[in-house]
């Protein structure tokens, strides 16, 4: 899809973390939301650079890159960079557009708010974690 | 294409770099958006006559939003020359005048009345179709401003008036108002109305922002504050936070149905007149249908740091089409390209790296000795227009090279700076963090590798001191020096 979408509330209903807001919920939150673009081989997350953001795909493919190791491939509904934005750390991995990406953006200081604001995103949001925790302590094991 | 202030700016400094090209404009005369509006006719950029430097000197642009940068001096702070005094902010006539004024005086020829209405790709030349026959040209630079009214689709909006056609302010006496929209024109068009209109009603789905929280110019200006005031004391203003469900027109007036977020219910409002302050987009024709990428709720192309399309190689943006090339909004302060202050030094860059990429004219990269560098460095950050007026989106960059030494390689956006790494070099910026506080920050490249060192803050914002002295020489040792 190379033009914005038209209506930003239709885009948001379809990902999984606003699945359980109305429609006027889902319009406050779309007026908070920036929409970035990022061409291929775009970096959309740096490691070591402070003041990030939290990120939602909308469409595309970003890869996760720590040090020269690929170590996960983010895809429409993935979201990121809210472990540096929650931790108040820069970030420790890279994360590069490898496909033309559309994103939702927030500014890391206003994810606070926008969590207590929307508690049942922010649910949906601890369940994506605690399966990629999850995930993790499996491959270890 | 435009002969607002981004046209202005990138026509100028492409003339004193030697690149031939042509200005085309579908207005009569210039100035852009400027020539209409603000509908209440003051800008919301200041220029202030008397500041600590000296008018025309660069390090006066910092105090002065509104003139473009020539080189020569005589035409340098020009809307000061231009404006009446009775304000820090110019009148819509005086900025437009401050524009005409410096195309006339600078040199810059426009071919107005002449309207750009499609464009093709002919080998290696674009072929811009206009209403004066077709031009040729290696590199088209689109500065056709954002400007163009924009509505979100809502049931029943296309019965309602745009801000761009809002009424003179006395028709609208003892009459009840909806603005549709919480931003600078839905405010600016409340403050206008304030002493005419029975009622006044601002909504949109989300809280309004306040430029003095956001600290930056996402969010209303002081200057349009007074509505809210009055809503805020219960004077009669109403400032709602919910999404439009759906407008009807009725005999002589208008229902406009509303939900809260966080209620089931709608709350309807009867009222003599809607207007949707709903935002602009770009005119920018049949671009998207040659691969120009949009992005946002308007539709602004995405561009790459050099304003270029992301996905058409060759098509660049002017003006205040530059709010879509974001940078790295770090702590979530954005750009100033969208206003004059900040896109003017954008189109001054984006002359210079068009001159070098497609006409091979290699810009000025003066020499910096050993012993002037940090103070060269530290003084950019307390002086720099640029810096402060783009903050985390321009950096001063300078660079060793094998042969000359220590190099000025000129004001970058600092987003290329971080991708390109390369020779080993030093960026100096500005940034602000959340809590408000502004600091230079160097990005050191050294064999490949960038790191990020934020220096202190001061709390005259002068950084000319021992304690940063020391702060840049361990952060460039072994870079530079």
């Amino acid at each position: 899809m190379r033009s914005a979408p038209d209506d930003a509330t239709e885009t948001l209903a379809g990902l999984a973390i606003f699945a359980d807001l109305s429609r006027p919920e889902l319009e406050r939150v779309a007026h908070s939301l920036e929409e970035r673009y990022f061409a291929k081989d775009e970096r959309v997350l740096r490691e070591g650079l402070s003041g990030s953001a939290f990120y939602i795909i909308l469409e595309g493919e970003a890869v996760v890159i720590a040090g020269t190791t690929r170590v996960n491939t983010l895809r429409r509904g993935d979201f990121f960079g809210e472990i540096s934005v929650l931790l108040g750390e820069a970030p420790v991995a890279d994360v590069v557009a490898v496909h033309p990406l559309r994103c939702l953006v927030l500014p890391g200081q206003l994810l606070q708010e926008f969590l207590q604001t929307n508690p049942r995103v922010c649910y949906r949001i601890l369940v994506a974690e605690a399966r990629k925790l999850a995930n993790a302590t499996r491959g270890r094991g | 294409m435009g002969s607002g202030p981004g046209g202005l700016q990138i026509s100028y400094s492409l003339s004193r770099l030697g690149v031939r090209h042509a200005v085309i404009s579908a207005d009569e005369s210039a100035g852009g958006m400027f020539r209409r509006w603000p509908f209440f006719q003051r800008l919301l950029s200041w220029t202030k006559p008397y500041a600590p430097f000296e008018r025309g000197t660069r390090e006066y642009e910092r105090y002065d939003w509104n003139s473009l940068l020539p080189i020569e001096r005589e035409h340098a702070a020009l809307m000061t020359t231009i404006m009446d005094g009775s304000s820090y902010y110019p009148s819509r006539p005086e900025m437009e005048r401050n524009l005409a004024t410096f195309a006339e005086r600078t040199g810059v020829a426009v071919r107005f009345g002449c309207r750009w209405t499609a464009t093709r790709r002919d080998g290696d030349r674009w072929v811009l179709e206009t209403t004066d026959g077709e031009f040729r040209c290696q590199v088209p630079v689109f500065a056709v401003g954002v400007s163009q009214p924009w509505r979100p689709q809502i049931p029943g909006i296309e019965d309602v008036p745009h801000y761009a056609d809002t009424r003179p302010a006395e028709t609208y006496a003892g009459r009840r108002v909806f603005i549709i929209g919480k931003e600078n024109s839905g405010f600016e068009l409340a403050t206008g109305l304030l002493q005419w209109a029975k009622q006044i009603v601002l909504a949109s789905p989300s809280p309004a922002k306040l430029s003095i929280n956001t600290r930056s110019l996402v969010g209303v200006r002081a200057r349009y504050v007074q509505p809210y005031e009055d809503h805020v004391l219960a004077g009669g203003v109403i400032v709602l936070d919910a999404s439009i469900e759906r407008i009807e027109r009725r005999e002589g007036h208008f229902h406009v149905h509303t939900r809260k977020a966080d209620a089931a219910s709608d709350l309807v409002f009867e009222v003599d007149d809607v207007i949707a302050a709903t935002g602009f987009t770009s005119p920018i024709q049949d671009l998207p249908n040659l691969g120009v990428a949009t992005v946002g709720r308007n539709k602004l192309p995405a561009q790459t740091p050099f304003w270029e399309s992301s996905t058409v190689p060759g098509v660049y943006f002017g003006g205040t089409i530059h709010q879509a090339s974001p940078g790295l909004r770090k702590h979530g302060i954005p750009s100033n390209s969208g206003g004059v202050n900040g896109h003017r030094y954008n189109g001054r860059i984006l002359a210079r790296h068009i001159a070098a990429k497609h006409f091979e004219v290699s810009p000025e990269r003066p020499v910096i000795s050993r012993a002037e560098l940090v103070s060269f460095l530290l003084t950019e950050a307390t002086n720099a227009p640029e810096l402060w007026h783009q903050k985390a989106y321009l950096a001063r960059v300078i660079v060793r090279d094998d042969k000359r030494g220590i190099v000025d390689d000129g004001v970058q956006p600092l987003q290329h700076v971080l991708d390109t790494g390369g020779a080993n070099s030093v960026a100096i910026t500005l940034e602000e963090n959340a809590a408000g506080e502004i600091y230079p920050v160097l990005y050191t490249c050294r064999d490949g590798a960038t790191s990020e060192h934020p220096l202190p803050t001061n709390a005259l914002h002068d950084f000319r001191t021992s304690e940063h002295e020391k702060a840049v020489i361990a952060a460039v040792e072994g870079v530079l020096l």
